[in-house]
């Protein structure tokens, strides 16, 4: 049954109902209301809710939860994450899953508490040291909040990484209906957890590797199971581009003001339509790709300053000339804007000629 | 490990504990580390909770401090053991979590997360070891390191007008309510490692009953970096640590 949800209340009861067990937070704007709900929710239900004196702490205090092999999450939002990338290294360099909600703002810097996609570049490209990736999830609804918070948790354990769930302040703060799925059974406790060591050998877990080749053996660990992400968990909305001359390239709540903008340039007769990355890392590379291959331009649209546009170009690479369009600092781009930029593309402007 | 059998009519009076693994450690000859790894480990023996103990090695000396007990261990980022440890404890109540830091890790990158730990008075026992300097990074000034001592970051002796007063964690922690037990031994002789022991008891004890943090400081010694004889690196702490820190109990549980 839908409900009228808060998206940071969604995807926090999201976390409830996928059996997290430990939530560690502190507070930041525009996510608050996630680590409201859970400070209710958590001990209502016998679970672990703490809120912790810094998000360096926050996210150490989730690093030590993913050692005894319960589902654990954090949440927060753009300067928030800069001071977690320490800790989100070191659960890399641990095999640990964890759960990690980014509700993105306006940055550098304090920035503000307006919607943004800042964190592009920082969550995708890995953010901390060291050779390593986390799964980065990119919900354009309230919907999608909660099933990618879900999924997210499925994800982790199954390849034992750091998912994250990358929304931004538009979407924590919008109120639309939307289905939470139903309360699952605790996890039972991965026999590499720490938990005593009762009746089997110690389990140690440590991301110190001071043999230069062991790290390195362990560094391609790291790079096989991105593979194996890389090869099973893509995800995308496609929309419209069957007939396309124009790819719109867009994520999250930037993706979805273009699809706004895209139905209105299809009822003026424009070609145009909407790749939309669920999964950015993984990001659907092949494709792409293969869209570049057909489409006679590609036009990335983003809540910043062109951070995804390095990657579509890198894709793409000259199978089609890329545009962009972007807004920052907290700026939302309208689908007017938008629509403009379609029927400006030079490409549709031949076809509007003929 | 080479272990004699014992002969007929002979009593075993000393072994390696239980909790202790079989490996020769990586420490400098003559540092304390050995001697206060043996401590818990003796004391974790005899309260017979191995099993259901979990240590939290923090980054300096005893980063690998997993290698050398016998039960469950992670190892922390720097400074962030108590925050880990948290984790650990909150959702493993009916375990014994413990972390073991050094002064550098404890007392400058990890404060924030030390005093919270205490704040919030967390069920952890936390091991202190203050040998007054950065040992494995190569003798770098600590905020332990004691005015005038020469370090490799303070060559002409540290200089409280630009480098700052040593810092007294258990003087500290002892103001904070959350924390049950905050006492300071020194790991310099064998009247000081057997009070030493005893504290390191009543702190895993302290956490059985859940009163909230205990914290042990052990003054110790670092005859590498202190460029001197681990004899005289004795000497020092008794010397020179000790009116310094000094010893004592500094908060003890309301009922204990």
């Amino acid at each position: 049954m839908k409900e009228l949800l808060r998206g940071n209340v969604a995807f926090a009861e999201a976390a409830v109902r996928a059996g997290c067990e430990a939530y560690f937070g502190y507070p930041i704007t525009p996510q608050n209301e996630a680590l409201e709900h859970l400070a209710r929710r958590m001990p209502e239900l016998g679970r672990v809710f703490v809120q912790a004196e810094s998000e360096v702490a926050a996210i150490n205090m989730v690093y030590g939860a993913a050692c005894a092999g319960v589902r654990a999450m954090t949440s927060s939002s753009s300067p928030g994450m800069s001071l977690m990338m320490e800790g989100l290294s070191y659960l890399a360099g641990s095999d640990l899953p964890a759960v990690v909600v980014d509700i993105m703002r306006g940055g550098p810097g304090l920035g503000n508490i307006a919607p943004a996609q800042s964190d592009y570049q920082q969550m995708v490209k890995g953010g901390g040291h060291g050779d390593y990736k986390l799964l980065v999830l990119a919900p354009a609804t309230v919907q999608e909040l909660i099933d990618h918070t879900v999924l997210a948790f499925d994800l982790a354990e199954r390849y034992r990484c750091v998912a994250v769930v990358l929304a931004d302040g538009s979407l924590g703060q919008m109120m639309e209906p939307a289905e939470l799925p139903p309360l699952q059974p605790l996890r039972p406790r991965p026999s590499w957890a720490l938990t005593g060591a009762k009746s089997r050998p110690p389990n140690v877990i440590t991301s110190i590797h001071l043999d230069p080749e062991e790290e390195e053996r362990f560094n391609h660990h790291l790079q096989a199971k991105y593979a194996e992400i890389k090869a099973h968990e893509v995800r995308l909305v496609e929309d419209r581009l069957d007939d396309a001359r124009l790819a719109v390239v867009a994520f999250g709540t930037a993706g979805r003001l273009a699809q706004t903008a895209i139905k209105a340039a299809r009822a003026e007769g424009l070609a145009v339509g909407l790749f939309r990355p669920l999964t950015l890392y993984p990001f659907p590379e092949a494709q792409l790709r293969r869209l570049a291959e057909r489409v006679e331009a590609v036009l990335v649209v983003e809540m910043n300053t062109g951070q995804m546009l390095e990657d579509v170009e890198r894709i793409v690479a000259g199978r089609a000339p890329v545009s962009f369009f972007g807004r920052t600092g907290g700026v939302m781009p309208m689908p007017e804007e938008i629509l403009s930029v379609i029927r400006r593309c030079p490409q549709l402007c031949q076809e509007v000629a003929r | 490990m080479m272990i004699a059998p014992i002969e007929a009519g002979m009593t075993l009076v000393y072994q390696r504990p239980d909790t202790l693994t079989p490996v020769p450690t990586h420490y400098c000859p003559g540092c304390t580390h050995g001697i206060a790894h043996r401590l818990v480990a003796e004391v974790i023996d005899e309260l017979g909770v191995r099993e259901q103990t979990i240590g939290v090695a923090p980054v300096g000396c005893s980063v690998f401090a997993y290698r050398y007990f016998n039960c469950d261990f992670a190892q922390a980022a720097h400074g962030r053991a108590p925050a880990m440890a948290t984790g650990l404890k909150r959702v493993n109540p009916d375990q014994l979590v413990f972390t073991y830091q050094g002064d550098g890790d404890l007392a400058s990158i990890g404060m924030a997360e030390i005093i919270h730990a205490a704040a919030r008075g967390e069920n952890l026992t936390v091991i202190f070891v203050n040998n007054a300097i950065y040992g494995m990074t190569g003798g770098q000034m600590a905020p332990t390191t004691l005015a005038g001592q020469r370090t490799t970051s303070s060559p002409s002796g540290r200089d409280l007008t630009t480098q700052g007063y040593p810092l007294k964690i258990s003087e500290l922690l002892s103001q904070i309510d959350g924390a049950a037990y905050v006492v300071r031994r020194s790991l310099h002789d064998v009247v000081n490692i057997k009070r030493a022991k005893k504290a390191i008891r009543i702190a895993f004890e302290v956490q059985q009953r859940g009163l909230g943090l205990s914290l042990v400081e052990l003054l110790s010694s670092c005859p590498t970096n202190w460029r001197m004889t681990p004899e005289a690196a004795l000497a020092w702490i008794k010397d020179e640590m000790v009116p310094v820190y000094p010893l004592g109990d500094f908060k003890l549980p309301k009922e204990a």
